[in-house]
């Protein structure tokens, strides 16, 4: 299969349902195992920061949700792009139904930035460039989830949610270099591209599980998702109607 | 292991209070969201289901019908 084809499949619900049923199982169980090492791993194994002490730990959660509250924004930009480009059948589902899990990620990103600025910055709370930016993100996320409730007509609601969701993606960068643009108390980035990383291994390897596994998550969500949503939109279909006359018969 | 005993575990150093809300919270999110999941999924099943009893529910009674 060519890269184009694989593509134009994608765009395909019923190729889609019938071919994802694995890659759920398979990304499901990874994010399981990866994560509950990665936490393991970061509560009982990983070294004590030599000036944060045991506070240091929340990393292993706050990290991987921050990365995955950005990663799933710009997957709804993204989204966007193919819906309002191409109108892309599978596009408008990613943006209705990937809202509320990215919501939650920024919500769980903030609450355990907030609970690891206490002991560590002397506040819950402060507004610099880091966390104003995550905040507006958590906001843009409110606006995606209140648009799609205002507008009735459900291709028009698509339309507006994937402008928004376009623009929006300018916040990414603005919350990626808020920590480098701004003078701010929250550290700078721990994984970068083009250097190494500033703690040792035994710190930043128990991260990088808990990284990939929060992707794992992120895949089976969407696939798990698009699965349910895909039967909801299909149900007039002779196939969806002979998957759950299978389910009934015995 | 980086710590002696149990009590240390969870004490953190004088910082157990942080650290466990914050693992509480990520650890309470992801069993809700794949009880949320699976409800949802179940939900959309029953309902497909039973659209398609009814149908068919209909179409014998029609058949029946003199």
């Amino acid at each position: 299969m060519t890269l184009k084809e694989l593509w134009h499949r994608l765009g395909s619900p019923k190729w889609f349902y019938q071919m994802s049923g694995p890659w759920q199982r398979a990304f499901a169980i990874l994010s399981v195992l990866l994560i509950v090492a990665g936490m393991a791993w970061g509560l009982a194994f990983a070294p004590a920061d030599y000036q944060q002490g045991n506070s240091f730990r929340i990393i292993y959660v706050h990290v991987p949700a921050a990365i995955l509250a950005q990663s799933v924004y710009v997957a709804l930009g993204a989204a966007g792009v193919l819906l309002l480009v191409w109108r892309m059948k599978m596009a408008q589902l990613v943006l209705e139904n990937l809202v509320g899990f990215g919501a939650w990620m920024t919500a769980l990103a903030l609450f355990t930035g907030a609970v690891w600025g206490k002991p560590t910055w002397g506040t819950w709370w402060v507004f610099d460039g880091r966390t104003t930016s995550t905040l507006v993100l958590l906001f843009l996320y409110f606006g995606l989830y209140a648009l799609r409730r205002a507008i009735p007509a459900r291709e028009a609601a698509g339309r507006a949610c994937a402008l928004l969701a376009v623009v929006g993606v300018i916040n990414i960068p603005v919350i990626k270099y808020s920590v480098e643009w701004w003078t701010t108390l929250h550290q700078g980035a721990t994984f970068k591209l083009t250097e190494a990383p500033a703690m040792p291994a035994s710190m930043w390897a128990p991260l990088l599980v808990n990284v990939l596994g929060a992707y794992c998550l992120f895949a089976a969500n969407v696939i798990a998702k698009l699965r349910t949503a895909i039967l909801r939109q299909e149900q007039g279909t002779a196939w969806v109607r002979e998957w759950a006359g299978q389910r009934v018969r015995p | 292991m980086m710590f002696d005993s149990w009590q240390a575990f969870f004490a953190m150093g004088g910082h157990g209070l942080y650290v466990w809300m914050a693992y509480s919270a990520a650890v309470a999110l992801l069993v809700a969201n794949l009880a949320g999941l699976r409800a949802e999924r179940r939900r959309t099943r029953r309902q497909l289901e039973d659209q398609l009893r009814r149908r068919a529910e209909e179409g014998s009674d029609a058949s029946q019908a003199p």
